[in-house]
């Protein structure tokens, strides 16, 4: 167990390519960080980098407060669990888990009771003398937990270990890791490009984009108040909507030239973009009942219910919105109907995309 | 497909049969032969059946003094073969396992020119090569001897190859996770390379083999000592040519003496042999 701290850390490939820019994070003992961000965005690399697969070019990784920079994989006490889980095919499921120890001269009765002891957590007893490619998905995901799990290391790596399951074998998985992480109280650091696996399992999220930490937090607080357009409309399904605006002296401006009052929102007059979630919507029956929020007109496009609620998809002021209705929505395409926005549910966010 | 026709069936099993037939009959006839006297061979028609001459004409092969090629009985040419044979096939695995090795999970300077210095030899067939070939082995004094018998057949692009496009189909992050477990190079190579290479090995061992034993030209180079002979050069140097001399039927048992490890070979690895030619296990 120990923490893991990230000192301006940066990945160079070759000369020029930036793939890592100064991600500074600081992990506490026993926290589960999730690295979240679309592809190409740096979470793998800076994953490896902490797992010694890649090498750092600048800034320092400290594990447990010694820096590891030099150190190799094998040498940081960390395991790793990856996405096409590489167990080794010709190993049965015991040597698989055993294989790390035997490796590091441990003796055979303490391996033996290690791997027995993971395989029952996991509930891998029956299986442990099958080989890989007589397992199912989610057995393989879990021996390759199990082979994490045996060396008891100070910090657990997960490379998107659930993007190969189902559906519904992920859902299984990810509470099963976030159980099983919080049993053992090992510091984690779990990378995936999925938000709503990101959301459930994080102590912390740090959400990355092209390379640089967007914004780094609990993950509710995150949802709440997302730092930027990019991390509001990244975390949260469906996203963020996100209206730009003008304003001048007596209110906004919609993309298409609708006019709105203003409601006390500070817009500079440069432009800004107004964002909301599509569960904070307030559909109105009546035609100006604003109370203390902005109303939009909102003209229906499409509703698609999904049983306990409906998303209905419209376009506000020229942009693409998407209005979440529990229950069944009665709306029809081509329906005009007044949506009201709580003012204390409004997001505002500058030109560039960063929130006021 | 025509599985479920039974015209088709019949006329897919006809063409299966002669196809055995055609190169079946050849071995069959050696054998026939290799049981008849020397006087019913060289007065034909031979007989499609086998004569009652088997333990006699394979017992003189073996043991008795007719069989001798210059005073060298057929079990020392098999020897000789065998060695040959097992020399070529096991050497040139170990070194194109470990050159492909090389080439696929390290990085070090010159590594593709490396590569690519492997690759062109491939382009240079074996007869272009001999005479310098040859040269060095006088110099060497390795004239009728194993070293010299083996080593130059040795050294192969093909194996490098194919052990190289084997490796590279192996997932980085099985390397990975043996690096997290600890494993270095050495033991990431014996623990899970080999094992995993193994019907690619078995595949190679049973080529490599065949190709040893069936070896003409280099032997024929390399020996000049009657008990340094492979089995085949063993079968050219019984033939006379000058005079009507020749034992036949000590020839044919010969012959089917000479075909039978090869066969062996195949039949106890057939299992091995065709997993590693159609199964990629991963």
């Amino acid at each position: 167990m120990a923490s893991v701290e990230l000192t301006d850390v940066r990945k160079v490939y070759g000369s020029s390519v930036e793939a890592v820019k100064g991600v500074n994070i600081s992990i506490n003992d026993g926290a589960l960080c999730v690295l979240v961000g679309p592809s190409g965005c740096g979470k793998s690399t800076l994953l490896r980098m902490i797992a010694g697969l890649e090498s750092i070019t600048d800034g320092t990784v400290k594990i447990d407060s010694t820096v590891v920079n030099n150190l190799g994989p094998a040498e940081r006490d960390i395991a790793m669990v990856f996405q096409n889980y590489a167990l080794y095919p010709h190993m049965k499921v015991y040597d698989n888990m055993a294989y790390g120890l035997r490796n590091r001269g441990m003796p055979k009765d303490e391996i033996d009771k290690r791997v027995r002891d993971a395989a029952q957590i996991l509930e891998l007893t029956q299986l442990l003398e099958r080989r890989p490619k007589e397992l199912s998905g989610g057995q393989r995901q879990r021996v390759a937990m199990g082979r994490a799990i045996v060396r008891s290391p100070k910090v657990f790596l997960f490379d998107e270990p659930l993007s190969n399951l189902d559906a519904k074998l992920r859902g299984q998985m990810r509470v099963e890791i976030k159980n099983l992480q919080r049993q053992l109280g090992v510091t984690s650091v779990y990378v995936t490009h999925d938000q709503l696996e990101a959301m459930t399992l994080a102590d912390i999220l740090v959400v990355m984009n092209g390379g640089a930490v967007e914004q780094i937090g609990a993950p509710l607080d995150i949802y709440e108040k997302p730092a930027s357009t990019f991390v509001a409309s990244f975390i949260g399904a469906p996203p963020m909507n996100l209206v730009p605006v003008t304003a001048d002296g007596s209110g906004l401006i919609l993309k298409d030239g609708t006019r709105i009052g203003a409601q006390g929102l500070a817009v500079p007059i440069s432009g800004a973009v107004i964002g909301f979630r599509p569960e904070d919507l307030e559909v109105s029956a009546g035609t100006n009942t604003h109370i203390g929020g902005l109303a939009l007109d909102l003209k229906v496009l499409g509703v698609e219910p999904v049983g306990a609620e409906s998303y209905v998809y419209g376009i506000i002021g020229g942009e693409r919105v998407v209005v979440r209705v529990s229950g069944r929505s009665t709306s029809q395409t081509d329906d005009h109907l007044r949506v009201i926005i709580p003012k204390e549910k409004l997001h505002l966010f500058n030109e560039a995309g960063k929130r006021i | 497909m025509i599985q479920n026709n039974p015209i088709g069936r019949i006329i897919a099993h006809i063409i299966l049969i002669v196809g055995i037939l055609i190169v079946a009959f050849p071995i069959y006839y050696t054998f026939v032969a290799s049981t008849q006297t020397l006087q019913d061979i060289i007065r034909p028609p031979l007989s499609l059946l086998p004569g009652g001459h088997f333990w006699e004409n394979y017992s003189s092969a073996l043991f008795g003094g007719i069989g001798k090629i210059g005073g060298v009985g057929v079990d020392r040419l098999l020897l000789n073969t065998l060695v040959m044979a097992l020399g070529i096939a096991i050497g040139k695995i170990i070194i194109s396992i470990l050159s492909a090795y090389a080439i696929v999970f390290f990085r070090f300077p010159g590594r593709m020119f490396f590569f690519w210095f492997i690759f062109i030899t491939l382009m240079l067939p074996v007869e272009v090569r001999i005479l310098p070939t040859y040269k060095i082995m006088v110099d060497l004094g390795l004239i009728d001897t194993y070293t010299g018998l083996i080593l130059p057949l040795m050294a192969s692009a093909t194996a490098t190859l194919l052990f190289r496009q084997f490796f590279m189909t192996i997932p980085g992050e099985l390397v990975e996770a043996a690096r997290v477990d600890g494993a270095g190079p050495w033991r990431f190579f014996k623990d899970i390379l080999l094992p995993l290479s193994k019907t690619n090995i078995a595949a190679l061992f049973v080529i490599l083999f065949i190709y040893g034993w069936t070896q003409y030209l280099w032997p024929l180079l390399m020996t000049n000592r009657n008990d340094m002979a492979t089995i085949v050069i063993g079968l050219r140097k019984m033939i006379d040519f000058t005079d009507a001399n020749t034992q036949w039927h000590l020839v044919m048992v010969t012959c089917i003496l000479a075909i039978l490890p090869p066969i062996l070979v195949v039949v106890l690895m057939q299992r091995w042999f065709v997993r590693g030619l159609v199964e990629t296990e991963k």
